[in-house]
């Protein structure tokens, strides 16, 4: 324990020293910052400080109180120091005056003292703002260090000794110290030093890393066994920051000291705390720290050593470094404490601004786990350290939550709030911004005053007559009120008298003109008048006895039912007139009128007179006319009885007489003279009527509502429950403005006189534009109301404001239907008044609704309403869109008529300006009546949709860009990028298009060369569109197999791979089976490809029988022995060198050199291939009509000779390329196949030049079939990756269901045939119905049919049929192949027959066939089309034949024969075998022609469609009965044959642009010779005579050349070929060409096309 | 020079495939594409993508993928305006992926924000049976290629079952769309324009 006194009192010692240097530094720096700015500072530091005091959270006056104390004390102890230490360093002791300037004054020293801790960190309480300050802190730092430095050098000397001690008395020590102190919690325990824990937050690392620190610092002064025991083994436990955080916040609770401790800042705490071990390890930490940074070995052990820990820990788990491997992608942030360095910038110590004195808020409370998840997340990130503060911590906000409320309660406070705090009530504004009214501040008012139903359900009798007398007398008051007749009096009497006037003056005769219309307009006018007045006063005497009518019915009633339900009583007043007076009057009265009458009618009369006259004179000459014609006839007979009607007709007017016989104008009746008598009775009874008797009483009625109604008790039950039902009922009325109910009125009760009153006022605001209001009346029964009727009210016009608009009433009726048991009568139920029960009526609930709309008024009298003129011209209302009426005043016509009867009425002045709107509005409707159309139309308004016009539509180019590829047409079917403008669109675009239509209409004659190939080409054009557009209708018809990939069903028990059981197996099998087998490569559909993803690979394996070289100087004599003298020869020179070339799509490859005849390459080539226009669909592959050229050359190599010029001798070699052979395969072949592989036939010349054809077998073979001469390759082609081919259009066409003729029967079993057969055999390719050119379905028999060779085969060897027969395949093979998918863009078969054929000239496989089995079956041979499968055609036709040696198949499109046994037949597969009669299908187990029999009678062999079961219903031919052949002009054919001569001649100089090109003519005419020959021959066995012949002609030339042949089709397949045998290339200075062609004709323009080309090089 | 008279127009899209709702599947990835008419091209960003396979949270039963889109177009002619085509997979009972849904939706005309769910459907099996194997062997009927839903023509023969939905969330920006001629702006904003 002495020791330990000792040790503490001589810590106590150091720490002293270092209290005093310490307080030294503080001071220095403290000036140091403060000096420049506490001079600027010194105003402005008062609120400084006052900020960073109000920034203490919970300060309380004691607290600073006790700082204030604190800073005094502080202060005088600082100012003592600074006297004293004056000598310690120049500098300072300057700078320390300078203080000791200020210092006098207290307060402000105070101030400064406190503003320079302010200004070294910044004062924010917050660590989200604490940025470092680099200038003042790293000043700070350094000047510490070196401080500490110092002292530390004399510490150390002195303390060896106390060094060694700390670690084992450090412990004891601290807990003694927390003995002591009762504040401390028991998380101190583990603390080192609770004060600098609680001071700073101190993360644990740091105490750690201290610990280690020492502990590598005694490492290196040598480190005792326990100390290196505990380097190695002490678990550097992380810090406990819960224990931390709680501290923290107890800390916080503490006692002001600790608070004042907080506050100060470290140079205070060092002053004040007592613990001096603690205060030295504080030194220790911080000079370690400086070391820290200035040692990077220290720096590097201190920061990766407890990451190293962790690496040793984690090593042995295995399983976790496999996850995490497997994960490596994912980031799982690890929960444990990021160690602080890592965390901060480098060479930055972690900085603690509550330390510092600067207050830091609350942190809100997080669990450590989660925030070291999120540091380590961070961390993780680029730009992660910025998320941390200076402390190393998470930069965070303090809690924002605080514990009490700091708003005062409002509840209690309502009455007497501050008159700035009351809330004022403003109107909420419309925005002006989308308004659709411009001000909006309007009001409608709608003042619904009352009802009456003039009908009701519950109306009694009583009722309904009482309705109808208020009616009457309504009707009565309003006619009244008018006086029309009254009116109508007075103006007849004014009339008359101005008449009488007028007639007066004048007197009755020579008026003038002018003054004689005025009378007639006058009389005119009093005629009128006076038919108005008499029917105005034939309406009131009836109106007037209808009401007394009523009336005494209503009294009838009254006394019938014994009690009085309505109040009315008619009064009638009467009123006597003076007798003699009325009696005049009336007279006077009739005597005018009746004057008038007459003196109309006299007027009449004479207008009828004189038209009678005029009728009469016009008879009369007619009828002269007649007698005339008459007397010439009869003269006697008829002359008196004429001579009567001339007197009868002279005498008398009007008398009838009879034209007995005649025809003519009828006789006119004489006008009837009007009888003044008659007419004054007329008047008078009329008067009667109509008028009141002279002397009879005015009666006038007057209604008065005074009655009594008989109370309830006295009524009968029925009555009293009607009146019941009455007082239960109410009504109310809804206002809906623009069908939205805005308000509504009370519930009125129904009154027993079913009339209500409202008399309720509505002021609408309105904010949109009216458009309907509508007034709803309800009627209610207890709690449930109904509708009874719906008012319409129209929106009053602007001018109509509230006040001046009058009360109107609308009326209003409901059709429901309503029964009463009682009194009521009900509504919708006939109901009779007579006794009988006669004269029914229906009445319906109706009645008139009183109600008043208008504008309303503001409170300045200003009316709300919408200003006219903006109605006007506003083109949003509804209302002011047309109107040009309310324009000019005249509001409320709307109607057209109304307008244009208003117009002429009113004498609108059509030149006013102001009137020329309504002119032109009367104008365009009268207009549109007019022209108003007749018919309906659907599209009328298409013209609006239009957006361009045709004719803009034509002339654009962008348009028709994008029409043109709507059409698809092929040109722009994948055109991109249309342009947005017409102007970009480049004419380049259509010039190839346009070309295309151009060469349509003329068919170029160079590329045909002949005029009826011209036409073909023609009309298969034509035929092709009609097919293409078929297939586009059925491209659109989809099925579900072309959208959804779907397992096939399963088969269950079936054969094949199908079945569920088997596929319930695989799922047992192994995923990776051991041996796995070839699987079918994926399929690519080609919508996702581009240019450079598909490659055509090209495997080529070897060749067999290669012709072999002769050597040139070789005597015609031993040539022909070489084949003899056969092994010698073959050892003693060079065989052959062959290469292969293969060009496709401009693309040239070729393999290595192999030697000898039967060369093995195994070789690929890859071929890029791209699709037309980029075009990767299936239509577009399908019309991709390049070649895949494979050519076999022989390298030979010259050796030139050395050129003499040079001094060394130098051997020059030459190598050139001989064409041997070449196959062709369309890319279409290998698209629609996907793969290709097998032997081919090379096509060789029937003569190679310098060439002898080595000859394998020795057998004996028939003369016409050579089926092993020749050369083979053997290929495999494929495509990478495999493109989907085209779906079977066919099936779709199926689908489509093309129109057929033949029997629906048929169609149906031919189907299920093919069903059946491709399910069991799905590669043996089955057809029995075909689509013939004009797209019908036609069964396949009906194409055999014997059919006549040309005549001139049958001639030529009339005993040697199998010349013939070989002459005829060899026709058949001449015309022309073309391939049906070529033609016609998709994979559709079309089968044309014979004579279509031969017109045609061109087709696929299956024409050919056809038309070979065709001659065949005329040759009197057993003959069968082969429906199968070859190389490299895939699915085609071929012929099979039957004859005494035996079976052969025929290759119609080659005219090659093959034995049933031959290996090399490109017939690999054969699916059906067809005659004219039958179709049988192949269900043999093997299907290539070498391993089956062809006995079609057997049925376990071959299927037939015909059986017995369903037998051939003799089907006739679609082939014509006879072939008509034309015959061939051979001067057409030479002179074609010229002209190919001279264009090959021309491209041979073409393709050698940079060297000259030779022709040897004499060369030339021999071959020319030569051609004839081998067309004679064939191209068979004049190979040998031939070479000698041109040997012995040419001499001493070498010669590499060949015959080519081909059927001709058109000029361009020819420069091809010639092209790729590449004899152009040729490089030699003194080479020679020759050329020559031969057309042979054919009948029916089938020619045979010979080019002869050689290369003639002089040794 | 170019930007007065643009020869194209720009769209932008951004957007996210945010996440799907399929009550009864889990473990789901997206593929999407776009699919557009012949005027149309992608300048940048990616055409087709496939997302990450997402589970279910046993709380939201939501399925989150938070897929960035980022594509920019150019075009000449708003016909064949793109359309993005999602297609959802998922592996079924036995392991086997098999589709979950396909759906698409035009990309939204307006500029701004929009969010789109998109309804997803499957093609039903013809048979019953192969509803049973299919579901048994996990091969169950697919679309041909998944831009079929983006086209019209030849749906007719399909049947479908409705699957969920998937929420795609669009940021659209145009550009030069307005001075070709095309408005695709919403109403409002040019009816306040002044005259």
């Amino acid at each position: 324990m002495a020791s330990s006194r000792d040790i503490l009192e001589k810590l106590a010692m150091k720490h002293r020293a270092l209290q005093e240097t310490l307080v030294k530094n503080k001071h220095a720096d403290d000036v140091q910052a403060l000096v420049p700015s506490a001079k600027v500072n010194v105003g402005k530091l008062q609120p400084t400080m006052k900020a960073a005091e109000s920034s203490d959270e919970d300060p309380g006056e004691t607290l600073k109180r006790t700082l204030r104390a604190q800073r005094q004390r502080r202060k005088e102890l600082l100012l003592s120091k600074s006297s004293v230490q004056e000598s310690h360093n120049n500098e300072e002791t300057e700078e320390v005056s300078t203080i000791k300037r200020y210092s006098p004054n207290d307060k402000l020293a105070d101030k400064t003292e406190e503003s320079s801790v302010i200004s070294i960190k910044p004062p924010s309480g917050s660590y989200g703002s604490a940025t470092p300050q680099p200038s003042s802190s790293v000043f700070l730092d350094t000047f510490v260090t070196q401080h500490l430095q110092e002292k530390l050098r004399a510490a150390r000397s002195k303390g060896e000794k106390l060094q060694q001690l700390e670690a084992s008395v450090q412990s004891p020590s601290r807990l003694q110290q927390l003995r002591d102190r009762d504040t401390v919690t028991r998380f101190d325990t583990r603390q080192v030093d609770p004060v600098g824990a609680g001071r700073h937050d101190d993360p644990p690392v740091l105490h750690n890393r201290i610990k280690f620190r020492e502990a590598a610092r005694r490492v290196r002064d040598l480190p005792t066994a326990e100390e290196s025991y505990n380097f190695f083994t002490f678990n550097f436990e992380p810090d406990r920051p819960n224990e931390r955080l709680s501290r923290k916040r107890q800390i916080r609770r503490k006692s002001a000291e600790e608070a004042r401790d907080e506050e100060e800042g470290k140079a205070a705490e060092v002053e004040e705390d007592a613990g001096g071990e603690d205060d030295q390890d504080e030194t220790v930490n911080q000079s370690d720290e400086a070391h820290l940074v200035q040692n990077a070995d220290d720096l590097f052990v201190i920061d990766h050593s407890p990451q190293d820990f962790l690496v040793v820990k984690k090593a042995e788990y295995v399983s976790y470094h496999t996850r995490i491997q497997q994960e490596s992608e994912l980031f799982t942030p690890s929960f444990r404490t990021v160690p602080a360095s890592v965390k901060l910038p480098e060479n930055m110590k972690p900085r603690f601004l509550e330390e510092e004195g600067l207050y830091v808020g609350k942190r809100p409370a997080i669990s450590l786990t989660n925030e070291n998840i999120l540091e380590n997340r961070l961390l993780k990130m680029d730009e992660g350290r910025k998320w941390f503060g200076d402390d190393g911590r998470i930069i965070t906000l303090p809690d924002p939550v605080k514990e009490s409320s700091t708003r005062p309660p409002l509840a209690d406070m309502e009455e007497d709030l501050h008159p700035a705090l009351q809330t004022v009530y403003r109107r909420p504004l419309k925005s002006m911004y989308g308004s659709s009214d411009p001000t909006g501040d309007y009001q409608i008012d709608v003042n619904v005053s009352g009802l009456i139903f003039s009908h009701h359900p519950l109306f009694s009798r009583e009722h309904v007559l009482a309705a109808r007398l208020a009616h009457l007398f309504d009707q009565y008051l309003t006619r009244r009120q008018s006086n029309l007749s009254g009116h109508l009096t007075d103006k007849l009497n004014g009339l008359r008298n101005a008449l009488r006037n007028v007639v007066k003056v004048h007197g009755d005769q020579d008026l003038p003109q002018a003054l004689q219309r005025r009378i007639f307009e006058y009389s005119l006018e009093v005629r009128n008048t006076r038919h108005l007045r008499d029917m105005e006063q034939e309406k009131d005497r009836t109106l007037l006895k209808n009401i007394i009518k009523v009336w005494k019915e209503i009294k009838a009633l009254r006394e019938f039912q014994t009690f009085t339900n309505t109040p009315y009583k008619l009064y009638l007043r009467r009123e006597n007139v003076d007798l003699a007076a009325d009696e005049h009057m009336y007279e006077e009265e009739i005597l005018t009128e009746a004057l008038e009458i007459e003196a109309e009618h006299e007027e009449d009369y004479q207008k009828k007179l004189a038209e009678y006259k005029k009728q009469q004179e016009e008879w009369k000459r007619w009828r002269k006319k007649q007698k005339a014609k008459k007397k010439k006839k009869k003269k006697k007979k008829r002359g008196q009885t004429q001579d009567d009607t001339d007197e009868e007709d002279q005498d008398q007017e009007g008398s009838e007489s009879e034209g007995p016989f005649e025809e003519g104008p009828p006789k006119p009746e004489p006008p009837e003279r009007p009888d003044f008598d008659s007419i004054e009775q007329w008047v008078r009874e009329k008067a009667s009527r109509i008028r009141r008797k002279p002397g009879e009483v005015i009666l006038t009625p007057e209604l008065s509502a005074s009655g009594s109604i008989t109370p309830s008790e006295l009524c009968p039950r029925a009555e009293v429950a009607r009146r019941e039902d009455v007082s239960k009922r109410s009504l109310f009325i809804k206002v809906l403005y623009n069908d939205k109910e805005v308000s509504r009125t009370g519930s009125c009760s129904l009154r027993s006189d079913f009339r209500v009153q409202f008399t309720q006022l509505f002021h609408l605001k309105i904010l949109n534009c009216p458009q309907s209001m509508n007034l709803q009346v309800f009627e209610q029964i207890g709690s449930s109301s109904s509708l009874l009727a719906q008012v319409f009210v129209p929106v009053p016009e602007p001018s109509v404001v509230t006040g001046s608009a009058p009360v109107e009433t609308f009326e209003f009726s409901s059709n429901q239907r309503v029964m009463f048991d009682h009194e009521g009568v009900g509504s919708d139920v006939p109901l009779s008044f007579e006794p009988d029960g006669s004269n029914k009526v229906i009445l319906l609930t109706s009645g008139k609704l009183a109600c008043c709309v208008s504008w309303g008024i503001g409170e300045d009298d200003v009316p709300r309403a919408p200003p006219v003129s903006q109605q006007l011209g506003a083109a949003h209302s509804g209302l002011g869109h047309l109107d040009a009426v309310t324009y000019i005043g005249a509001s409320g016509l709307y109607d057209m008529k109304k307008i244009s009867e208003w117009a002429t009425q009113s004498r609108l002045d059509p030149n006013d300006p102001n009137n020329a709107s309504i002119m032109q509005l009367l104008k365009v409707a009268s207009s549109g009546e007019v022209t108003a159309p007749d018919y309906f139309r659907l599209e009328h308004l298409q013209e609006e949709f239009n957006f361009a016009t045709d004719e803009e539509m034509e002339k654009s180019k962008r348009f028709r860009l994008l029409r043109l590829r709507h059409q698809g047409v092929p040109e722009f079917r994948n055109y991109k990028f249309v342009p947005a403008f017409s102007s970009e669109t480049s004419e380049e675009v259509f010039k190839e298009y346009d070309r295309r239509l151009r060469d349509e209409e003329i068919i170029n004659k160079e590329e045909h060369l002949d005029s009826h190939r011209a036409l073909v080409a023609r009309y298969l054009q034509k035929i092709r569109e009609s097919v293409i557009n078929r297939f586009i209708q059925a491209k659109h018809h989809y099925l579900l197999s072309d959208l959804v990939v779907e397992e096939e069903i399963p088969s269950i028990g079936g054969a094949g791979s199908g079945i569920l059981g088997l596929n319930l197996f695989k799922l047992a099998e192994p995923k990776r089976p051991l041996k796995p087998q070839r699987k079918e490569r994926k399929k690519v559909t080609a919508q996702n490809l581009s240019d450079g993803d598909v490659r055509l690979l090209i495997n080529i394996i070897r060749a067999h029988n290669i012709p072999v070289r002769k050597p040139h100087s070789n005597k015609p004599g031993q040539s022909s022995q070489s084949a003899i003298q056969g092994s010698e020869w073959f050892i003693s020179q060079v065989q052959v060198k062959p290469f292969v070339e293969v060009s496709f799509q401009r693309t040239v490859l070729q393999t290595t050199t192999a030697d000898g005849p039967n060369p093995s390459w195994n070789e690929e080539l890859q071929l890029p291939f791209s699709a037309p226009n980029g075009d990767y669909s299936t239509t577009g592959l399908q019309s991709v009509k390049d070649e895949v050229f494979i050519n076999i050359f022989d390298e030979v190599v010259h050796e030139a000779a050395a050129s003499n010029k040079e001094r060394r001798p130098s051997v020059h070699t030459q190598t050139e390329k001989h064409w041997l052979g070449s196959v062709k395969i369309p890319f279409s072949t290998i698209y629609s196949q996907s793969r290709i592989d097998g032997a081919f036939r090379v096509n060789t010349p029937a003569v190679l030049l310098g060439y002898s054809k080595e000859h394998g077998s020795f057998a004996a073979y028939d003369h016409f079939r050579k089926p092993n001469e020749g050369t083979f390759i053997r290929l495999f082609i494929t495509m990478e990756p495999q493109l989907v081919p085209g779906e079977a259009i066919r099936e779709k066409i199926k689908e489509m269901t093309f129109e057929s003729q033949e029997d629906e029967r048929l169609l149906q079993a031919s189907e299920t045939f093919e069903r059946a057969a491709a399910l069991r055999y799905p590669d043996r390719p089955c057809i029995t119905t075909v689509i013939d050119l004009n797209g019908k379905t036609v069964f396949i028999t009906r194409y055999i049919r014997p059919l006549k060779p040309p005549q001139e085969f049958l001639d030529a060897f009339p005993n040697n049929p199998q010349e013939a027969t070989t002459l005829v395949a060899r026709y058949v093979s001449l015309i022309p192949s073309l391939p049906d998918e070529l033609s016609f863009c998709g994979p559709c078969d079309l089968w044309s027959t014979c004579d279509q054929f031969l017109t045609l000239l061109a087709g696929d496989e299956e024409e050919h066939a056809v038309l070979l089995c065709n001659y065949f079956l005329f040759l009197g041979k057993k003959a069968w089309l082969i429906m199968g499968t070859a190389i490299p055609e895939g699915p085609t036709a071929y012929v099979l034949t039957h004859e005494p040696s035996g079976f052969f198949i025929w290759n119609p499109s080659s005219g090659q024969c093959f034995e049933r046994d031959d290996t090399f037949c490109p017939l690999q597969t054969i699916g059906c075998l067809v005659s004219s009669d039958n179709v049988w299908f192949n269900i043999q187990e093997k299907a290539s022609p070498v391993n089956m029999s062809f006995d079609v009678t057997n049925t376990s062999w071959w299927k037939p469609f015909f059986s017995r079961s369903f037998s051939h219903p003799g089907l006739s031919s679609v082939q014509p009965e006879e072939l008509v052949y034309f015959h061939t002009d051979r001067a057409a054919a030479s002179d074609l044959q010229d002209r190919i001569e001279k264009i090959l001649k021309e491209k041979v100089m073409e393709w050698r642009p940079r060297h000259p090109t030779r022709w040897n003519r004499y060369c030339n005419s021999i071959l020319k010779q030569f051609l004839p020959k081998l067309e004679l021959s064939r191209g068979q066995d004049v190979a040998k005579a031939h070479r000698h012949e041109l040997q012995n002609l040419l001499g001493d030339y070498r010669i590499a050349g060949f015959p080519l042949h081909m059927p001709f089709s058109e000029i361009r397949p020819i420069i091809e070929a010639v092209y790729s045998t590449g004899v152009h290339n040729v490089q030699v200075s003194n080479v020679e060409f020759a050329l020559a062609v031969y057309v042979h004709p054919y009948p029916s323009y089938v020619l045979s096309v010979w080019v002869y080309l050689a290369s003639l090089t002089r040794p | 020079m170019a930007t007065n008279n643009p020869s194209v127009f720009l769209l932008t899209v951004n957007g996210q495939i945010e996440g799907a709702n399929f009550p009864e599947h889990d473990n789901l990835y997206c593929k999407y594409c776009y699919v557009y008419g012949h005027d149309w091209a992608p300048t940048t960003g990616l055409e087709e993508g496939i997302t990450q396979i997402t589970c279910k949270n046993s709380q939201t039963q939501r399925l989150v993928w938070n897929f960035p889109l980022e594509t920019t177009f150019k075009s000449t002619n708003p016909f064949g305006w793109p359309q993005l085509v999602v297609s959802v997979y998922g592996p079924d009972v036995f392991g086997n992926d098999v589709v979950r849904g396909y759906g698409a939706t035009h990309i939204p005309f307006t500029p701004g924000q929009h969010k789109r769910s998109i309804p997803m459907f499957v093609p039903e099996p013809t048979w019953r049976l192969q509803k049973f194997t299919g579901w048994l062997l996990g091969r169950r009927p697919e679309y041909t290629d998944p831009k079929v839903v983006a086209q019209g023509e030849g749906r007719e023969v399909t049947r479908v079952c409705s699957q969920g939905s998937v929420t795609v969330s669009f940021h659209i920006m145009s550009k030069d769309m307005k001075k070709m001629g095309y408005d695709v702006g919403p109403s409002h904003v040019h009816s306040a324009t002044p005259d």
